[in-house]
Parts: structure tokens; sequence; C-alpha cells
């Protein structure tokens, strides 16, 4: 993959918003945003009731999603452009999850519901209707989707990239900083994890840095490009952004992405856990 | 969750004497500014969170203890920052004049 074919602008989407070319799906952290106005024929995913089991902490099975997507009118060849607020964290989530499920094409609007609103560009309240479709998934693709005893095997021999804020990272706070932070489970982070704040793959009005600059970032943080590599953060949207950086705008063969993230890893019992701004040893 | 709700999070059920509450409203001209960006800076200037303002312009934290720097973005407006300290128990309250 690359920035041309899994990335586009929001001058682009403006330009393009009355044609078929592609369908709008909106996906927010907070799931009202869409109902007090969104981009013009946008649909909207709920990530807390659309893209979770309701039982189980656990995505939807394969026919399920094909039940969600189908009921959507989301067909198998519709190139699907997603954005949401938060610097697109829970866009590039979905982004992540119709690429587990085989979505041929699925593009991420730079910069999201943010930089569209820090240009003052329209916001409309009609909800678009669309034909139902018979939409079929693949089955899971495991290659980019990591679980716990693959984070614990990592220890010491893969890149493991928690992109939590450095607090977080270090046990100082216990999750974003506009959330209460009493919680149940442990603070801190995977031994020799670096801490690559997902920030840091965005420019203030939350579009991403150039090829050149994210290069750097990873560079400079000493990711061994020789290894596979597991993004991990709290639930796993903020690790969504940073695979998506490195498996799609940068390329790196093996990113996986850590869904059950530190609200599971720092639940289990017995694993090693390390505190402070280092890494730790493994 | 993971939730950036606009304005921040309700106080309702939230023990506040174990969080160090930042706070406040941006302002234009004396007015309220709706879907401006707050973003909260830790100590070396790295992102901790961010929130979009709610219709009456507010916006809130649950920082912890030390020095923060909020940075405000808005349409039309040039990033503001102002530092904040947080305390445990306590709630800072800021007005982000743009």
């Amino acid at each position: 993959m690359s920035r041309e074919n899994s990335l586009v602008s929001a001058q682009w989407v403006e330009d393009n918003l009355d044609t078929s070319a592609f369908v709008l799906v909106e996906v927010d952290e907070d799931t009202t945003s869409y109902d007090a106005g969104h981009l013009k024929g946008a649909i909207k995913l709920d990530w807390t009731t659309d893209l979770q089991d309701p039982v189980r902490r656990d995505f939807l099975d394969r026919t399920q999603f094909e039940k969600l997507l189908s009921e959507k009118g989301i067909a198998n060849d519709d190139t699907v452009v997603l954005y949401g607020g938060n610097n697109n964290w829970f866009a590039a989530y979905a982004y992540w999850y119709f690429t587990l499920y085989g979505h041929g094409d699925v593009k991420l609007m730079d910069g999201g519901r943010k930089k569209w609103e820090l240009d003052s560009r329209e916001l409309v309240a009609g909800v678009p209707t669309r034909e139902k479709t018979s939409y079929t998934a693949t089955e899971q693709d495991h290659s980019i989707r990591a679980f716990r005893d693959d984070a614990i095997a990592a220890i010491g021999v893969q890149n493991l990239i928690d992109v939590r804020s450095p607090d977080e990272y270090a046990g100082r706070l216990m999750a974003p900083a506009h959330l209460p932070q009493e919680q149940a489970q442990r603070a801190g982070h995977v031994p020799t994890s670096l801490n690559v704040p997902w920030s840091k793959n965005a420019n203030d009005d939350g579009t991403f840095k150039s090829d050149e600059d994210l290069k750097a970032l990873y560079a400079e943080v000493g990711i061994d490009d020789a290894k596979d590599t597991i993004a991990l953060c709290r639930i796993g949207e903020r690790s969504s952004l940073t695979w998506f950086v490195l498996k799609e705008l940068l390329g790196h063969d093996n990113v996986k992405n850590y869904d059950g993230s530190w609200t599971e890893y720092g639940s289990l019992v017995g694993v090693p856990v390390a505190l402070g701004d280092e890494p730790g040893a493994a | 969750m993971c939730g950036a709700t606009e304005g921040g999070l309700s106080l309702d059920g939230v023990n506040v004497t174990k969080e160090a509450i930042i706070q406040g409203q941006v302002l234009r001209g004396g007015e309220p500014v709706g879907k401006a960006y707050v973003r909260l800076l830790d100590r070396t200037g790295e992102f901790t969170a961010e929130v979009p303002t709610s219709a009456t312009g507010h916006f809130r934290f649950f920082a912890g203890e030390g020095a923060w720097t909020l940075r405000t973005l808005a349409p039309g407006a040039e990033p503001v920052d102002k530092q904040v300290v947080g305390t445990i128990g306590s709630v800072a309250e800021i007005a982000v004049v743009l």
C-alpha cells in the first residue's frame, strides 16, 4: 500500500461529494457527533454498537460483519472512505477492521472531521438512504491482528510500539486525559515496548506528516525493520492509526494491531509490566 | 470507551477527589466558541488528549499532578497556548481567549 491508494485529502472529498465514486462513512469516538452534522452523503458506523460483539469482548464475527455492511448498503466493490473525530482514531480503527475482513478498497480522509471543521467546510443534517447489498467478507486476516499471547511472545523479540501518551506509558495516567483516571487494571507498559505516541504521526490539524518525517520518526526510536511489529495502545484504536502509518503509508511488511491492548494486558495475571519512561528489560 | 465527548465528559458519577480536573471555556470577542479543539500537552510538550468544545465553548480534562499546556485550535484563529497546573482533588478553571 501507499499514501496514494490509502489516503485522500479533505479537498478531494469535497470536490467529489456529489459523485457516486465512493461511500463516505463516519466513525466517531463520540457517537453523537454524526447526529449533530456530518459530511454530505455520509453514513454512520457506531463503534460501540455496530462494531462490537454485544456480549463477548470481541469484534463481530464474519457473518455479523456481512450482515452489518449489507444493511448499511456497502457492496464488496465499493470504495469506502472513512473519516471521524479525534484525529481519525476510530476511522483508522474501522479502516483496520474493514481490512481485517478483506474489503478491497478502503481509504482514510486525511485529518478527519477536525481538519474538515477547522477548514469551515459544510456539514449537513440529512441522513442518506442506501439500497441494501449482499456483502461477502473473508475470514479475519490474522496477519494484521495480534492477540495477548503474541504480545507476550514479542517481548524482547519483536518491535512493540506503544502509542499511548508518555504519561500513560510510564504509568502516571491510566487513560487518555479526556477520561476519568480511576481504572481497575495495573498501570505501565509491556517490557521492551517503545513509546511512540500516535500524535507524533500527525500534524496539529490531524493530517498525517510526510512519509519522510514518518520514516525519520521510526528510525529515530530504533524500530528494527528486519523484525515484525505489534502496535498497541489502551483499547486498540489509537494503535490502529499507527498500524495504518507503518503498514499502509510506509509499507512495512508485517505489522499487527493488538486490539486487546493495555486494558487486556494490564489485567492479565502474572505477565511482566514495566513502569517509568524507559522500555525496561525482557 | 475512549470517547472525546464534546465539551468533555460530565462529572456525574466521577469521584472528583481522585481527579486533577482542568476545564474551562473558549471565547472570542466575549462569545463562546463551539467546535474549537482544545488539546492537553504534557510537561515535555507531547500531546496527551484533545476534546472539541461544546456549543457553549466548554472543555474538560482529567489530568495528573503537574504542569500542562492547553493548546486551542479554532477556525480562523492562530493556535493559543495557556499554561496550567493540575492538582489531584481540585479543579483548574481556565478561560481561553482567541
